[in-house]
């Protein structure tokens, strides 16, 4: 499994280094057939460059320390058997915390499952670690200003506990008219 | 210099400091994890930068707001949002990218859909997904945060 993901990201990284390749050949020739146009795009993607080297190191430092110090087992330990308000609290928070990309969440999620946490939870959690990350968050301030992050996030947070509590019923009930339609069956 | 970019490296130079003085072994393991992961991510980076480049250069501020701005209409932002659902960019360059988008002429609406969309939902990342937590549950969750991002950019877009 883990041999199987490094892989993934082998090969991942082979087709990004290929695109980025082809990127730059047409760069050049659209370069060359319109040189007036060099100034502006070389000035921008300089730009861009600049803005990036700035937060990308502190961020992955950041990821880096938290998948080390926040292991499985304590999200695991804590989220497994917290539910209510609580609950979606700690979901949220374990979900925000800047500990990799959602593939690594999904393992975590399934243990959860088996544990017997809500669906509800498991459900919140999953999305606040793809979409409400900390320096995720950061990152949006700093290039989409202060109102656009906070309304988005507020919106966000507000729909992602709706959403889990929706799929937390639709699954409860899927599953009870199974079982009735089960037994149903079984008295015919 | 933006005060967040002070922040955030002041914030990430402190946890590493505090991590060095508690398990010295800890804390090079995760800057290894750290290191690998920036590599990892930078042949995006540089294709993301010079896309920018390319477009700041050729695409005019009306071909932008054409298909992406205020009169983009309800099949725009659903197009854009579909876009954002089946992209596999790291999020952390989607925003700047976001950023160039909405200062040429993108709408609010279809940037925030965009973002929405590419964060919550992983299309790359569905099998795994299935794999892991039923076909119920991923497919109830990816296609549920497709409609609540297009709610969610709707109302950005009457807000701000």
């Amino acid at each position: 499994m883990k041999e199987n993901m490094k892989e993934k990201q082998r090969k991942g990284m082979i087709r990004d280094i290929i695109i980025l390749g082809i990127v730059i050949v047409i760069a050049i020739v659209l370069i060359s057939l319109f040189p007036d146009k060099r100034e502006v795009i070389t000035a921008s993607s300089w730009e861009f460059f600049i803005e990036m080297i700035w937060i990308l190191p502190a961020v992955m430092v950041l990821m880096g320390l938290f998948a080390v110090w926040v292991s499985k087992e304590t999200v695991v330990k804590y989220l497994g058997k917290t539910s209510g308000i609580k609950g979606i609290f700690l979901a949220i928070f374990f979900g925000a915390l800047p500990t990799g990309p959602l593939y690594v969440a999904f393992p975590v999620a399934a243990v959860l499952i088996k544990k017997g946490a809500k669906i509800s939870n498991i459900i919140i959690f999953l999305s606040a670690w793809a979409c409400i990350k900390i320096p995720q968050e950061m990152v949006e301030l700093k290039f989409l200003g202060l109102e656009f992050m906070v309304l988005r996030l507020i919106l966000t947070i507000i729909f992602v506990v709706i959403m889990g509590l929706s799929i937390e019923k639709i699954i409860e009930w899927t599953d009870k008219t199974k079982v009735e339609g089960a037994k149903d069956n079984a008295s015919i | 210099m933006n005060i967040t970019v002070i922040f955030i490296n002041i914030f990430a130079g402190g946890c590493l400091i505090f991590s060095f003085l508690k398990d010295r072994k800890k804390t090079k393991q995760s800057l290894l994890g750290a290191a690998k992961s920036f590599i990892r991510i930078l042949p995006i980076v540089f294709i993301i930068i010079i896309f920018v480049g390319l477009l700041l250069g050729f695409g005019s501020q009306t071909q932008i707001s054409k298909i992406a701005g205020e009169n983009a209409g309800f099949w725009g932002v659903f197009l854009i949002a579909l876009l954002g659902a089946i992209m596999h960019i790291p999020s952390l360059i989607a925003f700047p990218l976001a950023a160039s988008l909405l200062k040429n002429g993108a709408s609010i609406t279809t940037v925030a859909a965009f973002i929405t969309t590419l964060t919550m939902i992983g299309t790359i990342t569905l099998p795994l997904e299935i794999k892991e937590l039923g076909k119920k549950v991923a497919l109830l969750r990816n296609g549920i945060s497709f409609i609540i991002a297009i709610i969610i950019a709707l109302i950005m877009g009457v807000i701000l």
